[in-house]
């Protein structure tokens, strides 16, 4: 992994979340000077801020996109106690020539009495319907019937958690053998060691969330949430990030072994704890594919979770700060990342900054110890494989000539690697 | 790309601070957002940052590179090859195929690597010329892994031809320098000896050829015992190394330009007919003695020795740690298991394995804005995960164009993935609406088969009509065929289409039966009905009876349905008088009209009867 790109944010102050749309086209930024910011990336793959709007009148904690199926749709959650729904506006103005959009707010919603802490639109199989969660330690589950009228938001539910509520998780899966389900965490830390996650199922007889399980392993304060998709599978995956990040399978113990109407019974287990960040955990997300967690940390990191094909799982990218003072001017990068020079080579980039892992150094560098180098040299032609699906790629390489750098000298050690040249 | 095993890697933000601050960070279908923040301030922080930068991650940067890129395709033309190669094929000929999958393979990266190299040779700034001469290296090391095993386990030589590979994988890697050093080596250049030993496969056995090469090699052995070659020490030392004798093969250590290249020339000299179990133990042998205890192995080394092993999950391990992407990996495991070679090694994760390093590399495809068309073959080819990946995946292709957003259907619909066709062609009926491409947006809420979204859309069209009094989009809505019968709004705005045309033809008994059959068959909405009757007026006006009596009395029905059932207003502003006022004039012209028509058409359905 690399950074190809930097774009200065511009915010006036702390950016608390940053999101991208469903497509990965446009990005969604929010930020404590009460706005939201809009950017959209260009066919060169530049990104452009095309709107930036005083969204609340307090801190924005979150900001996330609607399914683009109910078009451009953004909503925010803030300090100032309410969540709203935005929605862009294809206006006939010149906005669109200056490269700027225009957002109209949908609706405001004000039920909550404290800080809302986190706002996620529901899995687009059920309808526009949006979740958020507040400091007071209740859920709220708004709908809108009409998709081409966001002004128009039900209180579905409202689900009383009895702890001062930081995250919700939808469960993105659309299989009919689940009912819909979400998640959610607490980062209440008074003394009394209550169990900080409860998951509520919707029930269609009873049309209420009940609640399913609580996990009674997790009492520290959980600060975000995050179900994987589902792949199918008959059970969820669950990601928490707490005092450490863990990764919790909920499998469903079969309908009929539980009392027949009550909400689904879950085996649940842990399957990976790990406490790398040293200390409190922030961010738990998943890729899109749910193959990889990304979790981010005290330790000012942004760790990367993988389970190999024997499900063990491991931790295998960090992102991390260099801790150099910004500079520069606001787009940097390069378009070109393997020819370019501001990127790094093959090898730091992807290898990593550790000498041990130095694996194939340059033909021309200053190594030229290294025993790589020496087959590199002077290439006879290969036996020609005789062409069977591919004629075209039997290309001659009898006059192959590679620079000769000085031999292999056998004492010398491998100097070791640079960190990260050229990041 | 992150690994199988290993130590993590590490990107290195600039400019962020992680002593002080956090991230914030999102995944997109292909990048990643991370941003400075901190999350342990809940309220308003007392001091504004210096301008914080967002940072776009990319995983795969090989994905991005223009001659890698050729590499992508033209080995994915040979892995759909590959898939098809019919499993009945057995034996020899299965064999024969497999290699010259493997060499086709090889022949891709020797075209890749040399055309990096030209561009290395060509590069202008010593940086980026560095750049692709590591990834020569790169390259070159790939090829020469892969040619191992090839050798060792799709062509499993056995002794005797397994040297006869060997030379040929040490002569295509090593290479003859100087001429100098092509003096010396001549002593060792196996062409002299081809002829000699070149045998076994064809005429002789091995068992002859064992014969042979210890009368040789005792011949060898009496001449230097006799001291024949005492006067120079060069021939002396020739013999010596004639004889496979390892220290003189070491003296001339700056010859062989690494372990595996002694390894083959001692094996030549010492144990021509090396069985393919016991290459391990001179590997390793030749390993320590080539380096002397004065370097460790580098991780070509052990993926090597971990062939010369035959420990395939080890090569692939090491592989998919040092290797700069999924590439690699994925293609070798994949031919692997396509020659049986992963379930007889007794792996009960080996087609599991196959799969998962498919999948990671597709993923990667998949964050190219063009390779991603690739992609899509890996995930076909894997029977477990492949399919719900593909949807994951295919769903945030972003449709920029509808050249690209019909390719995206054609594969989904390919693949029966009706969820996905669905979502699509949703998400383009919704971008067309808000654009107020109505056209557009209907015909892809048919192909969505969204009853509702046609609802809304015919709503919008039939609106449109009632404020401009024409019709957009004829084409579309003239042949929308069956497709009318999506939603109920959408059949009517079908035939209401069809009346305007029958009227304009002039087909005006057509035009009647069914002006009036769209209101008393309810497919009208009852917003709609003062204006189809407002429709009728023309027709009621012609000069020849057009409704029949018996059609007026419905039509003064459907009128009086709508006029009785009106509530009575209260508080009429201004504007709603003046429009009660039209609509007053309307229904009175209606009445006339209607009156008018019945009168002529009793008198004309009299008169025919009587006649």
């Amino acid at each position: 992994m690399f950074v190809a790109r930097s774009i200065a944010a511009d915010h006036k102050d702390l950016i608390h979340d940053v999101s991208f749309d469903f497509h990965g086209r446009r990005m969604a930024t929010c930020s404590s000077d009460q706005s939201v910011k809009v950017w959209d990336k260009s066919e060169s793959g530049d990104w452009h801020c095309t709107a930036s709007w005083k969204t609340h009148s307090g801190s924005v904690w979150r900001v996330t996109w609607a399914h683009p199926e109910f078009g451009q749709v953004l909503a925010s959650c803030s300090f100032d106690r309410t969540a709203a729904v935005w929605e862009e506006i294809v206006g006939e103005s010149n906005d669109k020539l200056r490269g700027q959009s225009h957002w109209v707010k949908r609706t405001t919603l004000v039920d909550s009495r404290t800080s809302v802490t986190d706002v996620k639109f529901a899995p687009k199989h059920m309808g526009l319907m949006l979740a958020t969660c507040s400091a007071d330690g209740v859920v709220r589950i708004y709908e809108a019937p009409d998709v081409m009228n966001l002004s128009q938001w039900s209180l579905q539910h409202e689900i009383s958690c009895k702890l001062s509520c930081s995250c919700i998780s939808w469960n993105p899966s659309s299989s009919r053998a689940h009912s819909p389900m979400i998640a959610v965490g607490s980062d209440d830390s008074s003394p009394n060691a209550m169990a900080k996650v409860q998951i509520f199922e919707y029930n269609e007889n009873t049309r209420k969330y009940a609640k399913a399980e609580t996990l009674m392993t997790v009492t520290d304060p959980v600060h975000d949430i995050a179900f994987a998709p589902n792949l199918g599978r008959s059970f969820h995956i669950l990601a928490i990030a707490t005092k450490d990040v863990r990764i919790f399978t909920l499998k469903p113990v079969r309908k009929e072994l539980t009392s027949s109407g009550g909400p689904t019974k879950f085996e649940i287990h842990i399957v990976a704890q790990f406490d790398n960040h040293n200390s409190q955990v922030w961010r738990v997300s998943w890729n899109i594919t749910g193959t990889v967690l990304a979790s981010s940390g005290d330790d000012g990191c942004v760790r990367l979770w993988k389970a190999n094909y024997m499900d063990n799982w491991k931790c295998t990218g960090i992102l991390k700060g260099n801790g150099s003072p910004v500079s520069g001017s606001s787009q940097q990068g390069n378009s070109n990342p393997s020819l370019g020079s501001t990127t790094p080579s093959l090898q730091n980039s992807l290898n990593g900054s550790s000498a041990s892992r130095y694996f194939f150094p340059p033909l021309d560098s200053p190594r030229a110890g290294s025993r790589w180098s020496s087959y590199a040299q002077l290439l006879p032609p290969p036996p020609p494989p005789p062409p069977l699906l591919e004629p075209s790629c039997d290309a001659d390489t009898a006059n192959l000539q590679y620079p000769h750098p000085r031999r292999r000298s056998l004492s010398r050690p491998l100097n070791p690697l640079p960190e990260n040249e050229g990041v | 790309m992150e690994e199988l095993d290993g130590e993590p890697t590490v990107t290195l933000i600039p400019g962020v601070n992680s002593k002080k601050k956090q991230m914030c960070f999102d995944w997109g279908p292909g990048e990643m957002l991370v941003c400075e923040t901190s999350f342990n301030k809940k309220e308003k922080s007392e001091t504004a940052p210096n301008c914080p930068f967002i940072y776009i991650i990319w995983k795969d940067v090989d994905v991005y590179s223009h001659i890698l890129r050729k590499l992508f395709n033209e080995s994915h033309g040979i892995f759909v090859g590959l898939q098809r190669i019919e499993e009945e094929l057995t034996g020899k000929s299965r064999k024969a195929q497999l290699v010259r999958v493997s060499k086709n393979y090889r022949s891709v990266i020797r075209a890749c690597m040399e055309e990096m190299h030209q561009f290395a040779i060509a590069a202008k700034d010593p940086a980026s010329g560095r750049q692709f001469s590591s990834q020569v290296s790169i390259l070159s090391a790939m090829e020469l892994i892969w040619n191992l095993c090839e050798i060792l386990f799709i062509e499993v030589a056995p002794a005797g031809p397994l040297l006869l590979h060997l030379l040929d994988w040490v002569r295509l890697h090593v290479c003859e320098v100087d001429s100098l050093s092509a003096d010396v080596l001549g002593s060792e250049n196996p062409s002299k000896h081809e002829s000699f030993w070149n045998l076994p496969g064809n005429t002789q056995t091995l068992t002859e050829l064992e014969l042979k090469w210890q009368h040789w090699r005792e011949e060898c052995e009496r001449h230097l015992q006799d001291g024949t070659f005492a006067s120079s020490p060069r021939l002396e030392s020739l013999c010596k190394i004639m004889l496979g004798d390892e220290a003189a093969l070491l003296e001339q250590k700056e010859l062989l330009s690494n372990w595996y290249h002694f390894l083959v020339t001692r094996l030549l000299y010492s144990h021509p007919t090396v069985k393919p179990i016991d290459l391990h133990f001179y590997a390793q042998s030749s390993l320590d003695m080539f380096l002397g205890g004065e370097s460790s192995p580098e991780p070509l080394d052990n993926i090597l020795m971990a062939a010369f092993e035959f420990d395939i999950h080890q090569v692939i391990k090491e592989c998919s740690i040092a290797l700069s992407n999924w590439w690699f990996v994925a293609h070798l495991t994949d031919l692997l298991d396509h020659c049986r070679l992963l379930q007889a090694h007794n792996l009960y994760f080996g087609s599991n394995m196959r799969e998962f390093l498919l999948l990671e590399y597709a993923s990667g495809l998949f964050a190219h804005h063009s390779l991603w068309q690739l992609g899509v073959d890996y995930f076909d080819y894997c029977p477990e995960l492949g399919r719900v990946s593909l949807e994951l995946h295919i769903e945030r292709i972003p449709l920029n164009t509808e050249r690209k957003a019909l390719k995206v259907l054609r594969i989904c619909e390919q693949r029966q993935m009706t969820e996905q066709v669905r979502s699509i062609c949703k998400i383009l009926a919704m971008k067309a609406v808000r654009n107020n491409r109505l056209g557009s947006a209907l015909s892809w809420s048919i192909r969505a088969k969204d009853a509702a979204f046609a609802t809304l859309v015919s709503d919008r069209f039939l609106r449109d009509y009632c404020e401009r009094g024409c019709f957009s989009d004829l084409d579309l809505i003239d042949n929308l065929g069956p497709a009318m019968m999506l939603s109920d709004r959408l059949t009517f705005l079908g035939k209401y289409r069809e009346f305007h045309r029958l009227y304009g033809e002039k087909r005006f008994g057509d035009a009647a039966s069914l002006l009036l059959s769209l209101m008393t068959s309810q497919i009208a909405p009852r917003s709609f009905w003062m204006t189809l009757l407002t429709d009728a007026l023309p027709l009621l006006e012609q000069k020849q009876v057009i409704f029949s009596a018996e059609q007026t009395y419905e039509l003064m029905r459907c009128l009086e349905d709508l006029t009785s059932g009106k509530p009575e207003r209260a508080d009429p502003d201004a504007q709603r008088l003046q429009d009660d006022d039209i609509e007053t004039t309307k229904v009175e012209m209606l009445r006339l009209a209607l009156a008018r028509n019945l009168a002529r058409a009793i008198i004309r359905e009299g008169s025919l009867e009587g006649s």
